[in-house]
């Protein structure tokens, strides 16, 4: 088994989709001859092609509104949108068609389409490069957004994404394309959707998070077992649909819940998650859900980013608040 | 140095049979006799539909409703102009060329009454349903397009959009990729001067539409929207390219909404009478009926036989709408993704059991 970075791990599972489906394709700005701005498409054109690697035109609407008609075609395209921030020129697209397509034709149609979106904060970028966007996409009926934690999840999430017979908007944390390696199976595997993975078991408190969070998440647990606070992790994965059940049956073991995100605060995924831990296990609950996110301010450039983004002081400290409550 | 022209463009105008049922024989296009009667019963059938539509709206039996008058040959002739293989991509004024295309006219009927089923287009029936935000269907029919070009399949993907759509970003994103990637797709705007109140004159400064193809690239021609016969050349040739690997087409038909935006809409808040009268002059039915009177294709016995026929089929489709049981609460659900997640269950199952209301 080689040991692979995220980004290395993308590159692998898009390589094996391409090879074992001749469906599938790749397209969006610079994914051909450059490999993508984040080298996530290397050497796929050498192998495949350019009628399967495709740069299009700087074009966010046409490459995910083509993109569909691929999709409903038959085909499964792979698109890359370059940064997060760009993802708003496509979103008329995302919502008003590519998540509706099934429903609007009563399942004559279908969408089997991935949007591959590096996002998030912590690698110094300008202005739209830096965000975390996903709830857009998770309150939008008929998307499947997936986040990846780790190389071996990136490669066996995003092989299952491709296989996926909905919509999936496949939501790549930056921060973390290079600053970890580990071994990655060689052969393909699928990681289901909507299945949440216990990352480390604990007994006091859950610490719920995904993508470049999880491993804030770890270092504020790591911090509290130091103090003696047991720590139960939970990597979500899949943030629609959410794993409710993984979500609630740890909850009730720890009796106290801190959800990580770096995303703005005000309607941001972990409202949604602390809300079904009100409805399914508020009677279990030692005390109130506690949030470490972001700030409901526009993401400031890299000068502040680090006082935006959630550390695991701000994990630790929220720790605290729901351990002494 | 002196200065030159780096390079000069032209838009044809196609027009074949003018208002006055003149044909330029030398321009019509290869249609047989029956063919011809086809045509014209297609057209008179979608004019059937729309005056009973905007009826049924009318009476509260259809919710809203966006008539075709006056633009019934630009969309019936050009979907005449499709193979069965081929794709299209109406936009929500095209239901004359969806029933050209062998679409059941309940389903128009039933969409507009508010029932997501009225869009199930039928197996074998290569449309999308109706698209209603302007101009979103421009890219999605262009990737049609292309998925047609990368299996190596030989058709060829028809878009309509409205003059309003030209002024979107989808507009401009849709055909530049087309041109590009050299794609089998005919973009055929309808251009009825009007979108809801705002004229052309707003939507641009360009002398033409069809002269917006220059900068993608491709073919750009411009006809009289209310002539059936250019209306058909212009997309058969275009389509024909398209299949054969030409690239796409825009196709600008100048034409005429004579009603109002939908039945949500009063169109005399914004504009004259006398223009609606002077267009109402350029009928496209009528100066068919010349053309075929003048063949000896037509005759009133004919005429009212085609009425006659043309009524009865859209009485049947109302009572089809009117047998159809209504939508179950549960199919809003059943259809956001292929398999329903656990969640969406948990909330269909308290919707049915009716503890939504309690809580």
């Amino acid at each position: 088994m080689a040991k692979l970075t995220v980004v290395e791990a993308i590159n692998q599972a898009l390589k094996q989709a391409m090879a074992s489906d001749d469906r599938v394709l790749v397209l969006g700005e610079d994914v051909g001859k450059n490999g993508g701005v984040f080298r996530a498409t290397q050497g796929l054109l050498d192998l495949f092609g350019e009628n399967r690697v495709v740069d299009t035109p700087l074009s966010e609407s046409a490459i995910i509104g083509a993109s569909i008609g691929l999709a409903v075609y038959g085909l499964r395209p792979i698109a890359e949108l370059q940064f997060e921030g760009f993802a708003f020129g496509a979103m008329e697209q995302l919502v008003t068609h590519a998540s509706r397509i099934r429903n609007r034709s009563r399942g004559r149609y279908q969408c089997p389409l991935v949007v591959r979106i590096p996002y998030g904060g912590g690698i110094h970028a300008p202005e739209h490069h830096s965000e975390s966007n996903e709830a857009y996409f998770v309150h939008t009926p008929g998307l499947k957004v997936v986040v990846p934690s780790t190389p071996c999840e990136a490669k066996g999430l995003l092989l299952a994404a491709i296989r996926d017979p909905d919509p999936v908007i496949f939501m790549e944390p930056k921060k973390i394309y290079r600053s970890l390696r580990e071994e990655v199976p060689e052969e393909e595997y699928t990681i289901p959707l909507g299945q949440a993975r216990v990352v480390m078991e604990g007994s006091n408190v859950t610490l719920i998070a995904w993508g470049a969070m999880l491993h804030v998440a770890l270092e504020g647990a790591r911090l509290m077992a130091d103090r003696g606070v047991s720590c139960e992790v939970l990597d979500l994965r899949t943030l629609s649909p959410l794993d409710t059940d993984a979500i609630i049956e740890s909850v009730k073991k720890t009796n106290r819940a801190v959800i990580v995100h770096e995303a703005q605060r005000s309607c941001g995924v972990a409202a949604e998650i602390a809300a079904r831990i009100n409805e399914k296990a508020l009677l279990d609950l030692e005390a109130p859900v506690e949030r470490v996110t972001g700030f409901d301010v526009v993401m400031p450039l890299p000068k502040l980013e680090q006082r935006f983004l959630p550390d695991a002081r701000r994990v630790a400290d929220a720790i605290d608040r729901v351990m002494s409550a | 140095m002196p200065r030159t022209i780096a390079k000069d463009f032209r838009i044809e105008w196609l027009q074949i049979l003018d208002e006055h049922g003149n044909c330029d024989q030398s321009l019509r296009p290869a249609l047989t006799d029956q063919q011809i009667k086809k045509l014209y019963e297609e057209l008179v059938f979608a004019r059937t539909f729309d005056e009973k539509a905007f009826k049924l709206q009318r009476e509260g039996r259809l919710g809203t409703y966006a008539s075709i008058l006056g633009q019934e040959a630009a969309q019936v002739a050009s979907a005449f102009a499709l193979e069965p293989g081929d794709w299209m991509f109406p936009s929500f004024r095209e239901p004359g060329a969806s029933f050209v295309r062998g679409l059941p006219p309940r389903m128009i009927l039933q969409y507009w009454a508010g029932d997501e089923r009225g869009s199930n287009i039928p197996e074998g029936q290569n449309d999308f349903p109706i698209t209603i935000p302007v101009g979103t269907q421009i890219p999605i029919g262009a990737g049609a397009a292309w998925g047609a070009k990368l299996r190596g399949d030989k058709i060829a993907v028809l878009v309509y959009l409205g003059d309003g759509a030209t002024s979107k970003g989808d507009f401009h994103e849709g055909l530049n990729l087309a041109g590009v990637f050299s794609l089998p797709v005919v973009f055929f705007c309808q251009n009825n001067q009007w979108a809801i109140s705002v004229p052309l004159t707003r939507q641009t400064a360009a002398q033409t539409l069809a002269q917006k193809a220059i900068a993608y690239g491709f073919p750009g021609i411009q006809v009289d929207g209310n002539d059936a016969f250019a209306v058909y050349k212009a997309t058969h040739e275009a389509l024909a390219r398209a299949r054969a690997g030409g690239g796409p087409t825009f196709i600008e038909a100048v034409t005429y909404r004579i009603g109002d935006h939908t039945t949500a809409d009063d169109a005399s808040r914004y504009r004259s009478k006398e223009t609606v009268e002077q267009w109402k002059k350029k009928d496209p039915i009528d100066r068919l009926i010349r053309y075929m009177i003048s063949q000896g294709l037509w005759d009133e016995a004919y005429g009212q036989q085609t009425a006659a026929n043309a009524r009865a089929r859209v009485e049947a489709a109302v009572e089809e709408l009117q047998a159809i049981a209504p939508p179950q609460p549960k199919d809003m659900f059943r259809f956001i993704f292929q398999e329903m997640t656990e969640e969406l269950r948990e909330q269909m199952e308290t919707l049915l059991n009716g503890n939504g209301r309690s809580h």
